[in-house]
């Protein structure tokens, strides 16, 4: 349903061009979730903001942006407008700050509605507590007078949820929907997200920097580094059998529940490459500990593995059964 | 044994916590008096008051009496009625000249924090050029070339508040139009208009509404120093600066000419500045880490 094909997002800034999305290529169908995995300033975000067409005034986009058929980087602003809300809703970061803190979350909620369903005042407000309802937000008639610095960060989380949802959108893409969250909430947000979707049948994408929050929550995962796939498979495939060494270490960065007391997290050493600076091997080489001659000299295109869904980028991959061509 | 009550009772009633601020009784002195100047100016024509432009010359800077309860001025005119009068020259230009401030500068404020580029260059360009023209010499300018009236004196003291008004609105948009919840109606397909009436406008409002009051304080001793230097209303009419200006001629004589003016304008200008000044420490802070 969408398709992102080719896209590149290009930011000047005062110390040069800043390439924050480098070619991606992603699809997802309905009732299908992707993740987005990579960690802060790799391009997760631009990329979402690139496909609702939210990106700064100077960002230039390249690549095409199919949506249901259209492309959302070329169609007129009008129509484009009455397409987000209505098809596509996103579900941001922190609760606190993607909601009005000056207007309740009845007014926030009914107004959405009204604006793209055309409901009346009543019908808009039953519609408001159900929405509310569906995403357990306990007493919802109460909840609609309230403004948002009454409520807890889950709370707002599920509002912000309940107004994204509102206009029954085909595509939702959650930019780290549980980073601000309490871990005990995480898990409670991202059941109420997967329940939804299932519900709705619509797609979903799930941007993070966690693989613990993709793992068993998506169809399909990306890993993205400096602005670019460097792999993509079906999740269980990915977590069985991965590839492309940063996904290996971005796994075992997480902590594990059964280490020992004081055990030292394999951190991945160093910081990603300077995205005004480029380099012309691949990016990921200077922290890469399997690294050789090659990885300087030339950046990896993304090649499919044993079954043409899984994708790297990688002249060093690990976990290949087959001998590496030579 | 003592058990541990778990309270699962259906559906638990969430009364929104109402928190009675502390307002403080100078707060309330504050309020009390903007409120008896406001009323006593509104309804001067029906107050049992003598005429505030009728002279009795036998009765020249006559001490306080039955008759004359604040005693009379240097033309014998009834000094309460006067004074009463006078807040009403204060009140409408000190008010209405914010109004125009606000509204112009507010919606200058809005526009130029929201849509940047050119448009806010031009804007705060203009008002640095505004700011820098001497206020005065403006004041002198307009009142030589349309005359002396209540309504030219608000218009001249409501442009000259328009920067101030539009700055504050400016700073408090940029910060707020790079938060999440307006890329996030944007998300939601809302239109500019949409964006600007419902969500910035309303968080905006709230410094503008404080700094207003404290813009009708400054507008009222403006008025007073530009009605002192003759620049005001024209002289029968009653307004506490000129009242001041002709007191200043009988200060050895009778000093509670120029004092009793000059202290109801600071006692409303201090009410104004206490007033805004609590309102904007109750919507400052961060509004639940805003």
């Amino acid at each position: 349903m969408l398709s992102v094909e080719d896209v590149s997002v290009n930011l000047p800034t005062p110390r040069g061009n800043l390439r924050a999305v480098d070619r991606v290529d992603l699809n997802v169908g309905a009732g299908r979730t992707l993740g987005i995995v990579g960690e802060s300033g790799c391009g997760k975000t631009m990329l979402s903001r690139a496909i609702l067409q939210l990106l700064p005034k100077k960002a230039m986009l390249s690549g095409r942006v199919m949506f249901d058929g259209q492309d959302l980087a070329r169609l007129a602003p009008e129509r484009l407008r009455k397409l987000r809300g209505r098809s596509l809703a996103v579900v941001f970061q922190d609760p606190m700050t993607s909601l009005n803190p000056v207007l309740t979350i009845g007014t926030q909620l009914i107004e959405t509605l009204q604006e793209h369903l055309e409901l009346d005042g009543q019908a808009a407000k039953m519609r408001s507590v159900e929405l509310l309802a569906a995403v357990g937000i306990p007493a919802p008639e109460q909840r609609l007078k309230q403004y948002p610095h009454q409520l807890s960060g889950g709370m707002r989380q599920r509002v912000a949820i309940a107004i994204a949802l509102s206009c029954e959108p085909k595509l939702l893409i959650a930019d780290e929907p549980t980073t601000a969250l309490d871990v005990t909430i995480q898990a409670q947000i991202l059941d109420l997200l997967a329940r939804e979707q299932r519900r709705r049948h619509m797609a979903m994408i799930i941007i993070t920097h966690d693989l613990g929050v993709v793992a068993g929550r998506t169809d399909e995962v990306a890993v993205m580094y400096a602005g670019r796939v460097v792999e993509r498979a079906p999740t269980p495939e990915l977590f069985k059998k991965m590839h492309m060494p940063y996904t290996e270490a971005l796994l075992a960065a997480i902590p594990k529940i059964d280490a020992k007391p004081h055990t030292p997290l394999p951190a991945i050493s160093g910081r990603p490459p300077d995205p005004t600076r480029p380099l012309r091997g691949c990016s990921f080489m200077p922290r890469c500990r399997y690294a050789w001659a090659q990885c300087q000299i030339e950046k990896p295109r993304l090649e499919p593995a044993e079954s043409p869904d899984h994708q790297y980028a990688c002249f060093r991959p690990i976990n290949i059964t087959a001998a590496v061509p030579a | 044994m003592a058990t541990l009550e778990l309270g699962i009772e259906g559906d638990v009633v969430v009364s929104p916590v109402r928190r009675t601020r502390r307002l403080g009784p100078l707060f309330w002195a504050a309020i009390v008096w903007m409120v008896a100047v406001v009323a006593a100016s509104a309804f001067a024509d029906l107050l049992p008051l003598p005429s505030p432009t009728d002279m009795d010359m036998l009765e020249r800077r006559a001490p306080a009496s039955a008759l004359h309860w604040l005693g009379t001025d240097g033309l014998g005119r009834d000094e309460l009625a006067r004074l009463i009068h006078g807040a009403r020259v204060s009140l409408i230009v000190g008010v209405c000249a914010p109004v125009i401030g606000i509204t112009i500068g507010g919606a200058l404020g809005i526009l130029a924090g929201y849509f940047r580029g050119r448009f806010e260059t031009l804007v705060v360009g203009s008002m640095d050029v505004l700011l820098a023209f001497p206020p005065l010499v403006f004041a002198l300018a307009v009142t030589a070339y349309l005359g002396q009236s209540i309504l030219n004196l608000t218009c001249i003291l409501g442009v000259l508040g328009i920067p101030a008004f539009m700055r504050v609105a400016r700073a408090a948009t940029l910060s707020l139009a790079r938060r999440e919840f307006v890329i996030a109606a944007q998300a939601l397909g809302a239109t500019h208009a949409r964006i600007l009436l419902r969500e910035l406008l309303p968080n905006v409002i709230l410094p503008l509404f404080a700094f207003f009051l404290l813009g009708v304080a400054v507008t009222i001793v403006v008025e007073g120093a530009l009605s002192f230097l003759g620049l005001g209303v024209p002289p029968p009419t009653a307004s506490w600066g000129g009242m001041i200006g002709e007191g200043r001629e009988s200060l050895e004589i009778a000093p509670r000419l120029a004092f009793l003016p000059a202290f109801a304008m600071f006692l409303t200008v201090l009410s104004f500045n206490l007033v805004g000044d609590t309102l904007r420490a109750l919507t400052d802070p961060r509004q639940g880490a805003l």
